[in-house]
């Protein structure tokens, strides 16, 4: 008997292909903007503001998503904001995870004392507001990619840490560890040969989670204008641009909006998609 | 026994409040930037700035300046607010219950929402609705609050303009109560018109921070009623000829509900920590949108207050949880 609840599932097979299929085509958008963007992406001109999107009265040729209120083509710069937030996705979510993989490995699997003062660590971390945290660490750590990059690592390294704790702690309690002691290995061997390569889909799954919350993290950032210099295109500092001006140009608001629901999306749907695929058990 | 466990939570919970000062003070004690040279008019003699320097006591060394911040506090003193010349407790106190009846009420929405879904698929399990709302879940999962903000203010700020996605309260009806949770006393009043104002003000904002939360619940619970429905004592009630529905509220829900009950304890703080910008994002004059305003003017003692009472949010709702679970959970009893 075929389950219907199956058929649904059935079709997300596909999640995987949609997924990926959007991160690439952003890719290529972010890499080659400076050749196959229609505009300069800081260019003014009041004359072309506030330009709705193609298919509506009124539209200009050559601005495909329209124009916000300084004239700026709302597609270029999507294409530029791209190339942020995926610098960010990729360099600060895999620096989180180095960090914070290699904290919860030595914390689940030492235990004793480099356990304790990672764990009140994590217990501190855990109670500051997260986005309160990253926008005093901007404000002490001045503007810039950087600064966003460090700010994102600082206060996501324990999503990491916690999960691969919890993991290695398991698996350390397991019987092939207790063979490879006996059998002579060093710890520190156990522990990068024998318990790494088990906890590793777990700590892959999380990383592209992670780098969709780098790119939500970014975009909170700019719109609070905190992020890097306020000329350069960021999908949250157009959010926070299409915010003020919603009710004349509802464009400049929604498609950079999109881009980021999108994205956000794929991360995690492509984590979720690479979990089921690594896992022995489904497989 | 009980008694011990309670304890240690309270010992490690101060020693987490504690770290939690140290960090916040040693992070803006970096801040380049003299705000005291913010404050003044151009043209201040030093001896204006020295004077300014002392009375908040940014001449002492920052380890001395510790000290003396954390004995203010212990005593209630969280300083002076740069920016307003307010005492930081009484700002903090102002903006505390207006970001508190905005969470709650996201709980309470984000609680019958997911326990609604989470019901309906396991009625309904094995059809095409049940897919359909694993497959909401998993999305509803993995977009942030932000993002769903700026969804609930296109669609119903926009497209269908029903609800204020600005603001907490009408300019012209900001009561003038008694206490600052105007929700709650605008029943205890019958003011019901200004009621009404402040659910059209916060409900989208309230929504934004429910929906990932509501999916988490779903999720959970469903699969614990799942887990429970193939139990003995619930094939028992079934036999003895109870309906399907009675046999899923009455029976299986009241084992399946702890884990969930669990893990809305933590979720809980998490959606805390996103009022700060879904507070931003709808204009809604609580401690987060106030945090923001503080780090952007360096407004150095009001950021450590309010941090610090994010912090002490966060720790008594985790030990409250904690606690709970100890009672409610019979194996720990005697443990």
């Amino acid at each position: 008997m075929l389950d219907a609840r199956d058929m649904v599932k059935r079709r997300l097979g596909l999640r995987l292909w949609l997924s990926g299929g959007w991160l690439v085509l952003l890719l290529l958008a972010a890499l080659m903007a400076p050749w196959i963007a229609p505009h300069d992406p800081l260019e003014q001109d009041l004359f072309t503001s506030r330009l709705p999107p193609f298919w509506m009265a009124g539209a200009e040729p050559g601005y495909w998503l329209g124009t916000d209120s300084l004239g700026r083509d709302v597609l270029t710069r999507i294409m530029y904001g791209a190339r942020v937030a995926l610098i960010v996705a990729l360099v600060a979510g895999t620096a989180t995870m180095l960090i914070g993989a290699a904290l919860g490995l030595i914390a689940g699997y030492y235990r004793g004392w480099p356990d304790m003062v990672i764990s009140r660590l994590i217990d501190i971390w855990m109670a500051f507001p997260p986005v309160l945290f990253a926008i005093l660490l901007i404000a002490v750590l001045g503007t810039g990619l950087t600064s966003v990059i460090i700010a994102i690592i600082v206060i996501d390294w324990t999503r990491f840490a916690r999960v691969v704790r919890a993991e290695a702690m398991a698996q350390g309690a397991m019987d092939y560890v207790a063979s490879a002691q006996v059998a002579g290995q060093r710890r520190l061997g156990i522990m990068l040969r024998e318990i790494l390569p088990n906890v590793l889909p777990t700590i892959v799954a999380l990383l592209t989670l992670e780098m969709g919350i780098a790119v939500i993290v970014e975009a909170i950032l700019s719109f609070v204008n905190l992020s890097i210099s306020t000329d350069d295109p960021t999908w949250g500092g157009m959010i926070a641009e299409g915010r003020t001006s919603i009710h004349q140009a509802w464009w400049v608001l929604v498609f950079p909006l999109a881009a980021l629901f999108l994205t956000v999306l794929s991360f995690s749907q492509l984590g979720e998609g690479l979990k089921d695929r690594f896992d022995p058990v489904l497989r | 026994m009980l008694a011990r466990r309670i304890l240690t939570r309270l010992l490690t919970t101060l020693v987490t409040l504690l770290g939690v000062s140290i960090v916040v003070f040693v992070v803006i004690r970096v801040v380049p930037g003299n705000p005291i040279a913010m404050m003044l008019p151009p043209g201040a003699t030093q001896a204006d700035i020295d004077r300014l320097n002392a009375l908040y006591g940014f001449d002492r060394s920052i380890l001395a300046q510790y000290f003396i911040w954390l004995g203010g506090v212990v005593q209630g003193d969280f300083g002076t607010s740069i920016q307003t010349r307010q005492p930081v407790l009484d700002l903090v106190l102002r903006r505390l219950p207006a970001t508190l009846e905005l969470a709650i009420m996201a709980l309470v929405i984000a609680v019958a929402l997911g326990g609604f879904l989470a019901l309906t698929g396991t009625r309904l399990r094995g059809t095409a609705t049940e897919g359909a709302i694993d497959v909401g879940n998993g999305m509803a999962l993995s977009i942030p609050d932000f993002l769903w903000g700026l969804v609930l203010i296109l669609l119903f700020g926009v497209l269908w303009p029903v609800f204020d996605i600005s603001g907490r309260v009408s300019p012209s009806l900001v009561p003038e109560f008694y206490t600052r949770f105007f929700l709650f006393e605008s029943v205890l009043r019958l003011r019901f018109d200004l009621w009404l104002d402040l659910v059209r003000h916060m409900l989208m904002p309230a929504l934004a921070l429910a929906i990932p939360l509501a999916a988490i619940i779903g999720q959970l619970l469903k699969q614990s009623l799942k887990e429970t429905m193939h139990l003995d004592y619930v094939t028992l009630a079934r036999t003895k000829g109870y309906g399907e529905n009675h046999v899923i509220v009455r029976e299986a829900l009241r084992n399946a509900v702890l884990p969930t009950l669990t893990l809305i304890g933590v979720q809980f703080t998490f959606l805390i920590g996103g009022t700060v910008i879904i507070e931003r994002l709808f204009s809604y004059e609580g401690l987060g949108n106030m945090a923001i305003d503080a780090v952007i003017n360096r407004d150095l003692p009001l950021i450590q207050g309010i941090v610090i009472v994010f912090a002490l949010l966060f720790t008594v709702i985790n030990l409250i949880v904690d606690l709970l679970y100890t009672v409610l959970n019979p194996r720990l009893r005697n443990a």
